[in-house]
């Protein structure tokens, strides 16, 4: 037959593989995808920093700098992980599936595929932090962001493949933009400290896993934060193995 | 539509339950595919109905019949996307139930739908194919040259999939099919919305795939045409049962004599009824307002059939007569016909729109 047993780390490297080879041919799509942000960083930046200062250290849009990486890791991490959904509506996903391999190592091929395109591009955003003077970090804190940076990534394509494997219309992707992206944006303090909100605000972003994230972010990167690194560092891996254990499971179950 | 099925088909061939003759080549001890009372119910629906086959070795079968009449949901549960409701199937001497994976690496399967990365490259779909089969760096590398040869893709391997045409998409899935040297090979449906040359195209690299690899080959297939030309034997799929096995010319052979194509004026139950009385009548069926009869020598009864029209008043206006093809083999079966399509279906059309603006 020609074919000797598939092990799991040569699966893992397929899809991997194949991820990066499409990221790395669409050079449109990776300036689109960091539009946004960049948008948010510079405009948001510069306007709200102008009116508002967080402390006499800190300008506003070094408080947002690390909010903005997370951003983009969330978006990209997100919308990787349902990439999934296009390989069920195109069939991709049959020929994937009909392959003599394991489920769960064609998940994690998928998701290091994703974990690692989203990183290049969050990683271009921290770069042009450093650069811009915007984050005073250590090669040590830099090392820890990228842990956060990890564990935030790793989580979001996770939820993508699990919510991916449930649905079968992509037509469900602004609602997914809508009601889950940008509200666990919105409400992860990426854009406003959490010592002054209200109340009611102030619940909502405590149980938005990625408010713990983007607080590492800032701890490993020098800007202000809260909560204590190893409570943010704990609340993360959590949710990274409970995504991870969510996606697995619904994308072993999905058929095509 | 009715159609006169008594006698004819009375003895054995017409019932539904056909026996299966196991067929073997090339001494083959055992068909390479066994089924047996392979069922598949989807809720309510039973799309599979206690089907038996024996496929053997190095055979190109055909599983013929009209769009939902199980064909696909059959090879899904051969090649262990499906798992079946009731009854065994063996592919390669494996249980598709309690051993996928060994199944898996047997065979290669072409989907009828599209299942190409469109935005790598021809060769990378290969190489991800290879990869995902286990196959070595070198023996990649070699049977991406031999398969793209083979369906005529060389030239266009560096080149991303979304720039290629559906019948080059067709046959580069073909090719990945072909990569880790399958035992069996399924394909679902693969000249479907594809224009005349390139399905002709298609079917030279099918038969060679056959002759010289020795390859078994199940293709499922709605034109009659492909089934007649290309398989070695065909079984005749309606409603989820197999209703007919047997080789192409033989299943022609049985239905007999000629076919007739009859336009008349009106229609005239009185006047087919006086034909249905003439001893080498076979069957008597309106198609498309159309009187189609099948008869023992066409040449001898044409001029009955004026006699009758006159007696009768009936105006024909034209006559025409062929042989009999798996169409009619298939009419005289159900009773009804296998629909061509129009060469690009609706649903095929949004597809490909569709891929035009992924992400």
């Amino acid at each position: 037959m020609g074919t000797t047993e598939v092990n799991f780390f040569g699966t893992v490297h397929t899809l991997w593989l194949r991820e990066v080879k499409r990221f790395s041919r669409n050079k449109g799509r990776l300036f689109g995808s960091m539009a946004m942000p960049a948008l948010f960083l510079i405009v948001l930046g510069t306007g709200f920093g102008s009116v508002f200062r967080y402390r006499s250290d800190t300008s506003y849009a070094e408080f947002i700098g690390p909010g903005i990486v997370a951003m983009s890791l969330l978006f990209s991490s997100m919308f990787g992980g349902m990439n999934v959904l296009w390989d069920k509506q195109f069939g991709f996903l049959k020929e994937i599936l009909v392959a003599p391999v394991s489920r769960v190592a064609i998940m994690a091929g998928q998701t290091m595929g994703t974990v690692t395109t989203s990183m290049a591009k969050a990683m271009v955003f921290l770069v042009a932090l450093l650069i811009g003077g915007l984050v005073k970090s250590d090669l040590q804190g830099i090392f820890l962001a990228l842990v956060f940076m990890f564990l935030i990534s790793a989580s979001f394509v996770s939820l993508g493949i699990a919510f991916a494997s449930r649905m079968t219309d992509p037509h469900a992707f602004p609602l997914i933009m809508n009601f889950l992206i940008m509200p666990v944006f919105f409400l992860s303090g990426a854009l406003f400290p959490l010592d002054r909100i209200p109340g009611w605000l102030e619940a909502t972003t405590r149980i938005n896993p990625l408010t713990y994230g983007i607080d590492g972010m800032r701890f490993a990167l020098g800007a202000p934060y809260q909560f204590s690194p190893l409570l943010n560092l704990s609340v993360l891996l959590l949710f990274w193995i409970g995504t991870t254990l969510a996606g697995g499971l619904l994308f072993r179950k999905m058929s095509v | 539509m009715e159609i006169d099925n008594a006698g004819y088909f009375g003895n054995g061939w017409g019932s539904r339950n056909v026996q299966t003759e196991p067929y073997m080549s090339n001494g083959t001890a055992q068909g390479i595919i066994r089924i047996s009372g392979l069922t598949k119910d989807f809720g309510n629906l039973t799309a599979l109905k206690d089907v038996n086959l024996e496929i053997g070795q190095g055979e190109l079968f055909g599983l013929l019949g009209p769009n939902g009449a199980g064909k696909t949901t059959l090879i899904s549960i051969l090649s262990t996307i499906l798992p079946p409701s009731r009854g065994t199937a063996m592919v390669c001497g494996h249980d598709v139930r309690t051993q996928q994976n060994a199944v898996r690496r047997a065979i290669g399967i072409v989907f009828q739908d599209p299942s190409l990365d469109d935005e790598l490259t021809g060769e990378e779909n290969l190489d991800f194919h290879g990869r995902l089969y286990g196959m070595r760096a070198g023996l990649r590398a070699s049977r991406i040259d031999e398969v793209l040869a083979l369906v005529d893709l060389s030239r266009r391997r560096n080149d991303q999939v979304k720039t290629y045409s559906g019948g080059m998409r067709r046959r580069l899935e073909i090719a990945r099919g072909l990569m880790h040297r399958p035992e069996v090979l399924f394909l679902d449906e693969p000249t479907l919305g594809l224009d005349p040359q390139t399905r002709r195209k298609i079917w030279n690299y099918i038969r060679g795939l056959e002759e010289s690899l020795g390859m078994t080959i199940i293709l499922t297939t709605h034109y009659m045409d492909e089934a007649d030309r290309l398989c070695s034997r065909v079984a005749i799929i309606d409603r989820g049962e197999i209703v007919a096995l047997d080789s192409p010319g033989n299943l022609k052979a049985r239905l007999g004599g000629d076919v007739l194509l009859v336009d008349i004026s009106d229609h005239n139950p009185e006047f087919e009824e006086k034909i249905r009385e003439y001893g080498d009548v076979r069957g008597v069926n309106i198609q498309d307002g159309r009187l189609v009869l099948t008869v023992k020598r066409g040449e001898s009864f044409v001029p009955r059939l004026f006699e009758t029209a006159q007696a009768l008043g009936v105006e024909i206006s034209a006559v025409s007569m062929r042989k009999p093809n798996l169409e009619d083999v298939f009419i005289r079966l159900t009773g009804r016909e296998i629909r061509e399509e129009p060469a690009i279906e609706p649903k095929d059309r949004v597809r490909i729109y569709r891929w035009g603006r992924r992400k």
